[in-house]
């Protein structure tokens, strides 16, 4: 363990804990509304560790839907995962199986988005500062959904606090950082596009699934001017 | 236990492996080509971008005015400024929007 690279995976990841916590203690509240108790909120945060997918889990859970759709459900809007997990894998490479399990284990957005930009900026991406950055983030989502469990009541309305806006905001911020890779602009249009289609005419969580594919489509489709690849070229220099 | 709180029990362990066997499966997909193509490797420089604007474009189209004029003014701070920055920028229009005009 490097504790300096480790402590840089802390102070990344501080920003990222501090916008999700309001969400933890949300998706405890939600929960036990929908007849979890304390414990078995916590569990799922601790099991599943993927906040938009735990929130429509006890939202379909609640309304009675058979467990295996839920299972589905989960699953679709965690497909985007695949993508990062396939992108990551360039830069991961060196982890032994353990810290991969581990890895792939911690693998949300931010954690897939700042792994990249790392790897961009030529920086190592080392598993003590990965661990650092998902442990930060981690085991405060398990504290914020036992405190959202066992408060949930005082939260009320997330509008009111105008917390609801904070996740695509910081979103946005993630997209505006990968504004110097080549085809950014068309692969943004075509994601939104498709995205925004995709919710009107088959609706949510499939908006992601078929949004992403879109632009990494068109990505593949483009012209293929670059050689060799900025990404080669990176490595290279790393 | 009950046997319902059973079945919970066991529908969030299969939600857990469901969502472990996505974060998994791309790289047991990809570390089996030997040569990644270049359409293959553009594809998948494209991914963080893709996916990440799925999260955020159907909020801003669907999301009412008040999200809109948040995400809009937080778009401008972030492109000179730290993500901090345009979460505090949002925040405060959002609410500003919520609290003082509307």
């Amino acid at each position: 363990m490097d504790r300096d690279e480790f402590r840089q995976g802390l102070r990344g990841g501080f920003p990222i804990m501090v916008a999700a916590s309001p969400f933890g203690a949300l998706f405890g509240a939600l929960a036990v509304d929908n007849g979890f108790t304390i414990a078995d909120a916590v569990f799922m945060s601790a099991m599943v560790y993927a906040g938009a997918s735990q929130m429509v889990g006890i939202e379909l859970f609640g309304n009675n839907v058979q467990p295996w759709l839920v299972v589905l459900s989960v699953f679709a809007v965690n497909f985007r995962h695949v993508l990062y997990s396939a992108s990551i894998a360039r830069h991961i490479r060196h982890f032994t199986p353990v810290q991969k399990f581990f890895a792939f284990f911690l693998l949300i957005d931010p954690q897939y988005a700042e792994s990249e930009r790392r790897a961009e900026r030529g920086l190592p991406v080392s598993f003590s500062w990965y661990l650092g950055f998902g442990l930060i983030i981690y085991l405060p989502w398990l504290i914020t959904t036992a405190i959202g469990a066992v408060f949930g009541q005082l939260i009320g309305d997330p509008r009111v606090i105008g917390i609801d806006v904070l996740l695509p905001i910081y979103f946005l911020g993630l997209v505006l950082g990968f504004r110097k890779r080549d085809r950014f602009l068309p692969v943004v249009a075509a994601s939104a596009v498709a995205s925004v289609a995709a919710m009107h005419f088959v609706g949510s969580p499939w908006h992601v699934s078929i949004g992403a594919l879109a632009g990494v489509l068109l990505a593949a489709c483009l012209p293929q001017d670059r050689q060799p690849s900025e990404m080669a070229a990176i490595e290279r220099e790393a | 236990m009950d046997a319902q709180h059973l079945t919970l029990i066991y529908l969030i362990i299969a939600a857990a492996v469901a969502t472990f066997a996505t974060r998994v499966g791309g790289y047991v997909l990809i570390t089996q080509l030997k040569h990644i193509p270049p359409r293959l490797e553009a594809a998948l420089n494209a991914v963080p971008a893709a996916v990440l604007t799925t999260l955020v474009a159907p909020a801003f189209v669907y999301g009412g005015f008040d999200v809109a004029a948040s995400m809009f003014v937080a778009f401008a701070a972030g492109l000179r400024f730290s993500t901090l920055r345009m979460l505090l920028a949002g925040w405060v229009v959002v609410m500003a929007i919520r609290h003082l005009i509307l």
